[in-house]
């Protein structure tokens, strides 16, 4: 199984949050890289999105898509930085 | 439920009766990676057992495949509602792996090589339920498929089956492994359709 | 580019196919019309969802080729859609879904994997097999936009039967200026892939720090990502869009 990039979560976060979360910078956990949530690492399309930092490869957020619900957990992240204009 | 899709089918999803609810049939198996898959050199595996004093206990492999194994024939169930009937397996027991540890918990987390985990309750590992693979249809484990040893927990969703496994830590208490703490259930019981926390 | 009209989370929209034509033997693309569309970048995509009589559906993402106009009258969306002969949703959208066909919708999406017309500098877009989708979308919006940036493609392809937009792009190296575009044919004797001597050859160097754009087949990516890397390519101004194994 190959991976995607973070782009590919764009979907799935817009129906959650009303900016672009995949142009936002992630400051990873286990690193402290930072880098656009785009250029995640993404695997696992069928349970859930994980989203891996390329520099060390740790788990960065993973999203569950649930029938009625959606998963979202950033405790891979210490931060992120969302840009307000453009989308 | 959006527009329906003239002429679309989609994969072909066979109901077959007595599998669990909401599953379908599949003759494949399937491939689900949070990771990349890790190729471990059999002369750096090892399994450790850690109870929850601290104690160790560790194999390598040479000495985790001179172990009394069993062949099993089991069906599976994946969360992504895909089962597989009559699985054919060959693993050590953990009923074995166990017998000469010391422990009262009551919880376990299973750790895999690349950071993997998944929690299961120790009743769910012991008395014939739960093995640790390595030949899967006679051959041995691959490691898409988790080689070279596997979790084999048939009675649960399929990702409590934990692939490239490495070591199992015993607690007096129970906590989320990778997926559980993502959302997926707790205890994951296929007949009890536990598919997500609070299911 | 347009905000979206209405402010707000994004929700499945209803399509309708309204042109369609083939690109190459495997290879369509969908004119769809999707009311009230509020525009989109190059480089955006869509995630499409078909759904059975049974309630069972399936989601993919898709590249959005078509460059948007605010101005222009011509509102719809074009996707560039590659048959996998084993997959389950590329079948249907090249060779079951007929004009005046709905899908359902959701986008456009993805903020990152862009290129907008204010950016000022050269332009490396490097595509293996229908990776390029994308990024014609990028020479199209460069096109309408009548930009001055220096763009360069280079397409990996096995053969040129299976290069997609082939006559629009020697029309646009002819009628674009500042654009050109080089092929890897990779099944073709003698066969060539994409390696340090084509980028170094047909690509920007290092010192004029260009923006890359990378899309195509995982190992694709990678090999690009690394030769630009090698080469001294800001990681930075290196953006990769991996397509899956799934279709």
């Amino acid at each position: 199984m190959n991976p995607l990039d973070g782009n590919a979560m764009a979907g799935d976060l817009r129906e959650l949050f009303t900016v672009d979360v995949t142009a936002a910078r992630y400051t990873c956990a286990g690193c402290g890289h930072a880098e656009a949530v785009g250029a995640l690492v993404l695997w696992g399309q069928d349970m859930g999105r994980v989203g891996r930092c390329p520099h060390c490869e740790d788990v960065v957020l993973r999203v569950v898509n649930a029938p009625d619900r959606v998963f979202l957990d950033l405790h891979g992240s210490v931060r992120l930085e969302l840009p307000l204009a453009g989308s | 439920m959006g527009i329906i899709s003239r002429g679309f089918g989609g994969r072909r999803r066979e109901s077959v009766p007595g599998l669990p609810p909401g599953q379908y049939l599949t003759h494949d198996f399937p491939v689900l990676s949070a990771g990349p898959t890790p190729r471990i050199p059999l002369d750096r595996w090892s399994f450790t057992i850690a109870t929850e004093t601290g104690e160790k206990k560790s194999w390598n492999w040479a000495e985790f495949t001179a172990l009394e194994s069993a062949d099993v024939t089991v069906d599976i169930h994946c969360v992504t509602k895909w089962s597989k009937l009559g699985t054919t397996w060959r693993g050590v027991s953990l009923d074995t792996l166990l017998a000469d540890v010391e422990t009262a918990a009551d919880y376990t987390m299973v750790h895999s090589f690349g950071g993997y985990t998944t929690n299961v309750p120790m009743e769910d590992l012991l008395d014939g339920k739960a093995w640790i693979a390595y030949k899967f249809d006679g051959e041995d484990l691959e490691p898409e498929h988790g080689g070279p040893a596997r979790m084999l927990i048939p009675h649960l969703y399929f990702w409590k089956s934990a692939k490239w496994v490495n070591g199992l830590s015993l607690m007096n208490d129970d906590e989320p492994g990778f997926w559980e703490a993502a959302g997926y259930h707790m205890y994951g019981d296929p007949w009890l359709e536990q598919r997500y926390q609070g299911d | 580019m347009a905000r979206a009209a209405l402010p707000g989370r994004l929700t499945w929209r209803a399509a309708t196919l309204v042109g369609e034509r083939w690109e190459t033997p495997s290879a369509r693309t969908l004119v769809l019309d999707v009311p009230d569309w509020p525009g989109h970048l190059p480089g955006q995509h869509v995630d499409v969802r078909l759904t059975a009589p049974d309630g069972y559906s399936a989601q993919r993402s898709y590249s959005i080729a078509s460059a948007w106009a605010d101005n222009a009258t011509d509102k719809t969306v074009e996707l560039t859609v590659q048959r996998l002969d084993d997959g389950e949703v590329s079948p249907y959208l090249t060779d079951t879904l007929e004009i005046g066909d709905q899908i359902e919708l959701r986008g456009p999406v993805g903020g990152w994997f862009v290129w907008r017309p204010a950016q000022e500098k050269p332009v490396l877009l490097l595509a293996g097999g229908s990776g390029v989708v994308p990024l014609m979308a990028m020479i199209r919006a460069r096109g309408a936009a009548k930009g001055k940036q220096p763009f360069r493609l280079i397409y990996s392809v096995r053969t040129p039967e299976d290069a997609c937009y082939a006559q629009e792009l020697s029309r646009r190296v002819r009628d674009d200026p500042g654009l050109d575009v080089h092929f890897v044919h990779t099944r073709v004797t003698p066969r060539k892939r994409i390696d340090v001597a084509t980028i170094n050859s047909y690509g920007w160097p290092a010192d004029f720090t260009p923006d890359c754009y990378v899309c195509g087949p995982t190992t694709f990516v990678e090999a690009a990502a690394d030769i630009l890397v090698a080469l001294g390519h800001d990681p930075k101004r290196i953006r990769t869009e991996r397509f899956g194994g799934t279709s």
